[in-house]
């Protein structure tokens, strides 16, 4: 179990560190609805793994999950979102600049709220172009009219302001550049990989006593250890490739720059958060309804029952696109109507992200509810249940201590197994038009603004790749992690 | 049967109208006629009169659920609740806020929908099926694990990754065919070749693994095993006993969906220019025509209940044990 601490140690602590920070400058924290809401659920994973070490036979399950190799290979992954998303989760306005952008008066804030992501990769943030430019170009998309040094003016494509700006009049040298920050990048991050695993390895072996002879078995989760070459490997392959981005985020635009300049790269980093939000929080908010209604309704049958199986059909029967739209479309006319009650823009992005976790939630808990109905029928009349209800225990302890515990395999995959799609729902919403607020990062809001460039003549194909390769990596990873989890807690599977 | 159907259709009027007070608190409770008249005229320097003259063009003038200026069953019929919720019961649509017969307009929308739909979910259904057999044929096999990685890879592209990549692809790179537009009759099947392919292949993924896991779990069985202890060769055991056997699964998820064809699809409608439903909704939701997505919302409701009753008839039809009373 150790393993699943280990990310989540170092998650909390850079929540940790990142609050302090912005304690120490002069900025002003903001606490967006939906980074209460990430920070809780944070909170409720670390308290979700202290239950499960406590039992040991729900160890025993979870112990499963923890040697299947994709199972913890998919977990490296996830785990790196999670870090960006949570890092991109502590907000704060900067001290107000001046037009200089040196002198700070203290006591003012900046109207643009960022977060401590964005204090990582400020260069990305800040290099701005001014329009379309293809993946490591130096020069525009489109051809303008320069004005040379002569005097003399000529259409020609310009040279970006920062991408590949080092090469100064030597562009012919970029390929040359590209392969010699890619050797860079992928040599440092190996020895950083190496050196961090390395250290890792001899720690955690001093430490549990392992002696050099027994190492690569239990590396290679032989004797029911855990499959830690893998995520070795996984962890070595991600941090080889950042380093490599960063090396060549420094001089160019990866994934080129968007209509108005701003660096895809950066979008698609800052689009990681409002994905996992979504996928996350709609869960959060409609888990509760879906677990209380659910169980009552099998628990307590009767009229109960009838009343929950109608609100759940009455539900179940709005298509959930229209239902969105319906819901999303009267957001906006109130919002149009009540603009004093945000105090920044990202403000009220935040509050549409948090409501469209809301409504998304209200039209996917009734298949959640309807499994936990089911389940409930048939685990109530188990022979515990009758003792326990013979002995006079109340309704109340009945179903959190007797019930529960036996549908909560159910809860556990369907919340898995709905996160993916909840993160592909998003672009389709964004693209009706229904999704997050168009201010907002999001893949949607990405692929959306892309397409209507795909027309042009060479292809602007630069955001859609960047947001469907992000997109499809997240959902690839949580598929596979869903498929483990479901085999592990699934009685049906396990046959 | 009769009796059955009765019911259920007696049963499906508290869903319907809970469906209706739904729409009815979203649209006009949250947000007054007042709010959606200046969503409508531009927010700003709209004067109350133009407010009042748009609500009396488009019926929102009067009270929200009883009117007491009125006398007798007027008190009732001449309320908004009535009028624009109530009346969608009798298939009433009214008239769109862009002042269109939405009835009208869904009837001419119907059979682009359908062109596109019926095609997507038959060969859909087919090619998973097939798909899903084969990997059952081959199970445990190289090919199946193949298979299921393969099936879970094309799963988690966004769909809207098929439309584009399958547009550019084809359409634009190849020319051979053309990358939106409809036409009726048997000349259009140019236009709804590619987004029946599309729509097939990104249902691909989700639907034959479905279909996989329904396919072993009844090939488990002890039948199953009675019939290849018979000495019964593994293809009819397959089509004779599983595929057979599996049809309840198979029915519950793919008759449901079947009267809600008519709807059309969003995304596929709407970039390949189909003039369907699902376009339709589309444009209304960007035009904020409240009262073509509360036609919508009532009429997809109304389809999804025919299917669940549909889908209990289609059980007596695949397992005589099965009967409604």
């Amino acid at each position: 179990m150790k393993a699943l601490m280990i990310p989540l140690f170092i998650l909390l602590t850079t929540v940790a560190i990142s609050l302090g920070v912005t304690g120490l400058f002069d900025v002003r924290p903001v606490l967006l609805w939906t980074d209460a809401l990430i920070m809780l659920l944070l909170l409720v994973l670390v308290f979700f793994i202290v239950q499960v070490r406590a039992s040991a036979e729900r160890r025993a399950t979870w112990r499963q999950v923890l040697r299947s190799r994709i199972g913890m290979a998919t977990a490296v992954i996830l785990s790196c979102y999670v870090l960006v998303a949570a890092l991109d989760s502590v907000h704060f306005r900067p001290a107000a600049q001046d037009a200089a952008g040196t002198a700070q008066r203290s006591g003012f804030y900046s109207m643009e709220v960022i977060s401590v992501l964005d204090l990582l990769i400020m260069p990305l943030h800040d290099q701005m172009e001014k329009s379309y430019s293809a993946p490591f170009a130096t020069r525009l998309y489109s051809k303008e009219v320069v004005v040379m040094a002569d005097g003399s003016q000529q259409r020609l494509y310009p040279r970006l302001q920062y991408g590949g700006a080092h090469l100064a009049d030597h562009e012919e040298r970029r390929g040359t550049d590209i392969a010699w920050r890619v050797a860079q990048g992928a040599v440092a991050g190996t020895v950083l990989a190496v050196l961090l695993c390395g250290a890792g390895v001899l720690l955690v072996a001093r430490r549990a006593g392992i002696l050099p002879g027994q190492l690569s078995g239990v590396l290679c989760g032989r004797g029911g250890h855990l499959p830690w070459h893998v995520m070795m490997l996984t962890l070595s392959v991600i941090i080889v490739l950042i380093a490599v981005a960063f090396m060549l985020a420094s001089g160019y635009h990866i994934f080129g720059t968007d209509k108005v300049g701003q660096d895809v790269f950066y979008q698609s980093l800052k689009s990681i958060r409002t994905a996992l939000a979504i996928g996350t929080l709609t869960t959060l908010i409609m888990l509760p309804f879906a677990l209380a209604l659910g169980l009552m309704a099998g628990y307590f049958r009767g009229w109960i029952d009838d009343v929950i199986q109608y609100l759940y059909t009455t539900l179940n029967s709005i298509p959930g696109v229209l239902l969105i739209a319906a819901a999303v479309l009267m957001l906006q006319v109130f919002m149009a109507g009540h603009p004093e009650m945000f105090e920044t823009d990202a403000a009220r992005a935040d509050m549409r992200l948090l409501f469209l976790c809301m409504i998304l939630g209200i039209t996917s808990w009734t298949g959640l509810c309807r499994l936990l109905r089911g389940e409930t029928l048939k685990v109530r009349e188990f022979d515990y249940v009758q003792a326990a209800t013979s002995f006079g225990v109340g309704h109340l302890q009945i179903i959190t201590r007797h019930v529960m515990p036996n549908v909560m395999h159910i809860v556990l995959i369907s919340v898995v197994l709905d996160f993916s799609g909840l993160v592909l729902a998003e672009a389709i919403l964004s693209y009706v038009g229904v999704g997050v607020d168009p201010s907002m990062f999001s893949w949607g809001n990405m692929i959306n603004g892309a397409r209507l460039e795909l027309a042009r003549e060479p292809v602007v194909w630069w955001s859609l790749l960047a947001a469907f390769s992000f997109m499809f990596v997240l959902v690839l990873a949580a598929n596979l992690f869903s498929d483990v989890i479901r085999d592990a807690f699934d009685p049906k599977m396990r046959g | 049967m009769g009796a059955y159907l009765l019911r259920r259709v007696f049963y499906a009027v508290p869903i319907l109208l809970g469906v209706n007070l739904l729409t009815f608190m979203l649209f006009f409770v949250v947000n007054t006629p007042d709010d959606m008249a200046r969503m409508q005229l531009g927010m700003k320097h709209v004067s109350p009169e133009a407010i009042a003259s748009w609500k009396q063009a488009h019926g929102y003038d009067r009270p929200l659920l009883i009117n007491l200026q009125a006398r007798g069953m007027d008190t009732v019929t001449e309320t908004v609740f009535f009028d624009k919720s109530l009346r969608l019961f009798a298939f009433q649509f009214g008239q769109s806020d862009s002042g269109r017969d939405i009835g009208y307009e869904i009837g001419q929308r119907m059979m682009p929908s359908l062109a596109v739909a019926i095609p997507v979910f038959v060969i859909g259904l087919l090619v998973n099926i097939t798909v899903a057999m084969l990997l059952v044929f081959f199970r445990a096999s190289y090919l199946d694990i193949g298979g299921v990685v393969l099936l879970v890879v094309l799963m988690s592209i966004s769909s809207l990754f098929y439309i584009i990549g399958g547009q550019y692809l084809v359409g634009k790179l190849f020319q051979l065919v053309p990358i939106s537009g409809f036409a009726d009759g048997v000349s259009g099947w140019r236009f709804i070749m590619l987004p029946v392919a599309i729509g097939v292949v990104s249902g691909l993924g989700s639907g034959a693994r479905w279909y996989r896991t329904i396919f072993l779990e009844e090939g488990g069985k002890d039948y199953v095993r009675t019939a290849r202890a018979k000495g019964l060769s593994e293809l009819s055991v397959l089509f004779k006993h599983v595929l057979r056997n599996a049809l309840i699964p198979i029915l519950t998820g793919a008759v449901v969906v079947l009267p809600l064809l008519f709807m059309g699809s969003l995304i596929l409608e709407s970039f390949f220019g189909i003039p369907g439903l699902g376009s339709y909704v589309i444009d209304a939701i960007n035009a904020q025509d409240f009262s073509i997505v509360r036609a919508m919302v009532f009429l997809g409701s109304v389809l999804y209940i025919v299917g669940l009753v549909l889908t209990d008839i289609s059980y007596t039809l695949a397992d005589p044990r099965i009967r409604l009373t």
